[in-house]
């Protein structure tokens, strides 16, 4: 971590390292407290996203719906049948996205980059829009699996243009690869696009990000993939606290550098794979969330890990929840809303408190 | 270690990179340095860019035989000639190159100053500002094409404006403008998302073709619009040169060595916002050309520092030919330009990646 920081303010250097001190060793405490708050606002808009909706349900009804549940009783239908798959795919899409972003970084050390950078949004778009031009497929389920593997073959070859050549996949290489393919991958879509309207017409729903419309199928199916995806990260922690040292450094720890890419490489895959699957491809979660997690825990990347599996679903069912209520009875999707919200939060949370560097 | 990619200047790798290279150039009141690969880098890519211009000028759905190109342009073709190359074909042909030259420039000042090959105008959200200004114009107003890119400029701009305000805070730290170019581009591309899932599917195809950038229908004044960024902005740039090198190094050891930090970066980001905000206002945001144009140029003139020049010459060699493939490829339909910019630079680039044989530098 350098301490060049800006100019007229060298004392400031000095109160940074004191901040990197107090939120490095001695604060337990400190990111306990905020895995506790975390985990209790992600109960409450779990909560709040089965309740809120076009129709609102007391909370009452929305327990019992699990606790006696009654299939006659319309409110409960909509509890069961409708919000609890879209809460649960807000949930592991949420925890899959900012994981994913908080491994992303971490592997390439690099700020600017998120679960997209390893061409997963690109690729799967891509896909998506030849179901939709070519294949004439336009069922959200059958969309699920083209976006997927169109996600994990780009991310795939991403990483072997990255790897090729002397010296391996580098953080660097990895990037430019990524943005690289990302971008061409892109403009094939929007050739796509530009050449026929009835797919841009289609595609600028799938293409903004939303839970709507997602049922238990799609929930059960990708559930799975996440879970894996999560088990890994959380394995990758300590490796990749020794890689922010640098290759060498981590070399001389015992890490095996090449190794942790390529399981980080997979980890990633899978959980962006699947939630630009279920969800479409939602940039803001990812990007952000690490950064902003980052704020309160510090740099370590288990707490990292832990912390973003929390936050990540809160702001997505929280936003989508608030996607549902403002434009009442339809809605906002939640790709536009996280951003929209987000993006002002985080601007705030940059200005107010010291940005914790990679 | 900041969270930036590694320094070529840092790396040990290059040992090669460490004296000053070029020749020293003396004439009675100045001297300067040539870089003698850079400079046959940019006589290279000059060659391919009037090749290629030319070529894009001779096809289309009337072929001019490439004599007769260059005889209208020095004032003596037919008219038929006279009508499509110097009114239809060469201006849009120039205006590629401006604009490819003019992001190219703004591209390589960006990824310099933020340390980091991802960066681009839109690290200061000009591009996304844009966006929203051009397609505010475009879906709630219905505007001309004048209106849209004035739209264009001045949400890019005042986009911008926002960034760096919000990330100033004694003084400017890139991680702070990064990130808050990260926050509010969000912010601004949803709202660019709401308005196109809300709007009419006419007015949304209109704004595609205008987010992915055009060259379609571009006259002479798109040509003295960019002409004129670039006459006023780019000696700046490359004035500026030796101070964004230094500033690679670290805040600290710019200003040791006699840097006014705060200042150069200022005018620097200042400078690179108003080269993107005249192409875009020209073309529409052309995808890629800023990312691609540094690290080619880095790449093909062995670079320590930032290529500015070299990569404003690569930046209007990768529009000229996008243009000519968009617009060949489907012939009779014409794409826009941008679709074409990362199928004409992403394959490149991968390629020097693959082969570029120091690894982790720049």
């Amino acid at each position: 971590m350098t301490v060049a920081e800006v100019d007229p303010a060298v004392q400031d250097d000095d109160r940074e390292v004191e901040e990197l001190e107090r939120v490095g060793a001695g604060s337990l405490a400190k990111r306990v407290l905020g895995v506790a708050v975390l985990g209790a606002a992600l109960f409450s808009v779990s909560l709040a996203s089965l309740a809120v909706g076009a129709k609102p349900i007391p909370l009452g009804s929305v327990i019992d719906a699990f606790l006696a549940y009654d299939p006659t009783d319309t409110d409960h239908l909509i509890v069961r049948e409708l919000r609890l798959p879209r809460t649960i795919i807000g949930l592991i899409v949420g925890a899959a996205l900012a994981v994913s972003g908080a491994v992303m970084q971490a592997v390439t050390r690099n700020p600017l980059a998120g679960p997209g950078l390893l061409g997963v949004n690109a690729g799967a778009s891509f896909a998506v829009v030849l179901a939709l031009w070519a294949f004439d497929i336009n069922t959200t389920l059958g969309l699920v699996w083209f976006a997927f593997i169109g996600a994990g073959i780009t991310s795939v070859v991403v990483y072997a243009l990255g790897s090729i050549g002397r010296g391996g996949a580098t953080p660097v290489r990895l990037a430019l690869a990524g943005a690289a393919l990302s971008a061409l991958l892109f403009s094939l879509t929007r050739a796509v696009t530009l050449l026929d309207r009835a797919t841009l017409d289609q595609f600028r729903f799938w293409a903004v990000g939303s839970l709507a419309g997602r049922d238990a199928d799609i929930a059960g199916q990708l559930a799975p993939f996440i879970i894996v995806g999560l088990v890994v990260a959380v394995a990758l922690s300590r490796p990749l606290n020794s890689l922010a040292l640098g290759d060498d450094a981590a070399r001389g720890l015992g890490v095996r550098v090449g190794l942790t890419r390529v399981v980080s490489g997979l980890a990633i895959v899978l959980l962006c794979g699947a939630s630009v699957a279920a969800a479409g491809p939602i940039g803001f979660v990812g990007l952000v969330i690490p950064h902003a997690v980052r704020v309160w825990f510090g740099p370590d990347q288990r707490w990292l890990v832990v912390a973003c599996g929390l936050a990540g679903p809160t702001l997505l069912l929280f936003c989508d929840v608030i996607g549902r209520i403002i434009a009442r009875p339809g809605e906002v999707q939640v790709g536009i809303m996280t951003a929209a919200i987000g993006g002002p939060a985080f601007v705030i949370l940059v200005r107010r408190l010291r940005v914790i560097r990679l | 270690m900041t969270a930036t990619a590694p320094r070529p200047t840092a790396t040990p790798e290059r040992p090669e990179a460490l004296p000053l290279r070029g020749r020293v150039v003396r004439t009675r009141r100045i001297s300067t340095r040539v870089d003698v690969r850079s400079a046959l880098v940019c006589i290279v890519l000059a060659v391919a860019i009037v090749g290629v211009g030319s070529w894009s000028i001779m096809v289309g759905d009337f072929p001019i035989a490439i004599g007769d190109v260059w005889r209208t342009i020095i004032g003596r073709g037919t008219d038929d000639s006279e009508f499509i190359v110097g009114t239809l074909r060469l201006p849009r042909v120039l205006t590629g190159i401006l604009v490819g030259a003019a992001l190219g420039m703004s591209g390589a000042v960006f990824q310099s100053l933020a340390r980091n090959p991802l960066g681009s105008p839109d690290i200061v959200g000009f591009d996304s500002g844009a966006a929203l200004g051009a397609v505010t114009m475009i879906v709630v107003v219905g505007g001309s094409s004048w209106e849209v890119a004035i739209g264009a400029v001045l949400g890019g701009i005042v986009t911008a404006i926002l960034v760096y305000i919000f990330a100033y805070k004694q003084g400017l730290s890139a991680a702070r403008l990064v990130l808050v170019g990260i926050g509010i581009g969000f912010a601004t591309a949803a709202a660019v998302d709401y308005m196109i899932t809300r709007a009419d599917i006419t007015d949304v195809q209109r704004a595609a073709v205008w987010l992915t950038g055009s060259l379609n229908g571009r006259g002479w004044e798109h040509v003295r619009t960019v002409g004129f960024a670039l006459v006023v902005l780019a000696p700046l740039v490359i004035v500026a040169q030796r101070r964004l090198d230094r500033l690679e190094l670290g805040d600290d050891t710019a200003s040791a060595l006699g840097v006014r930090v705060n200042s150069t970066k200022l005018m620097l980001v200042l400078v690179a916002v108003g080269l993107a905000a005249l192409s875009v206002a020209a073309a529409g945001p052309i995808g890629f050309v800023a990312f691609v144009s540094g690290p080619i140029a880095r790449r093909l003139t062995r670079s320590p520092g930032a290529a500015v020049v070299p990569a404003a010459f690569v930046g209007a060699l990768v529009v000229v030919s996008a243009d000519l493939v968009a617009r060949r490829v489907l012939a009779p339909t014409e794409l826009p330009v941008g679709v074409a910019t990362a199928v004409m630079g992403a394959p490149y680039l991968i390629w020097l990646l693959t082969r570029s044989a120091r690894a982790g530098s720049l």
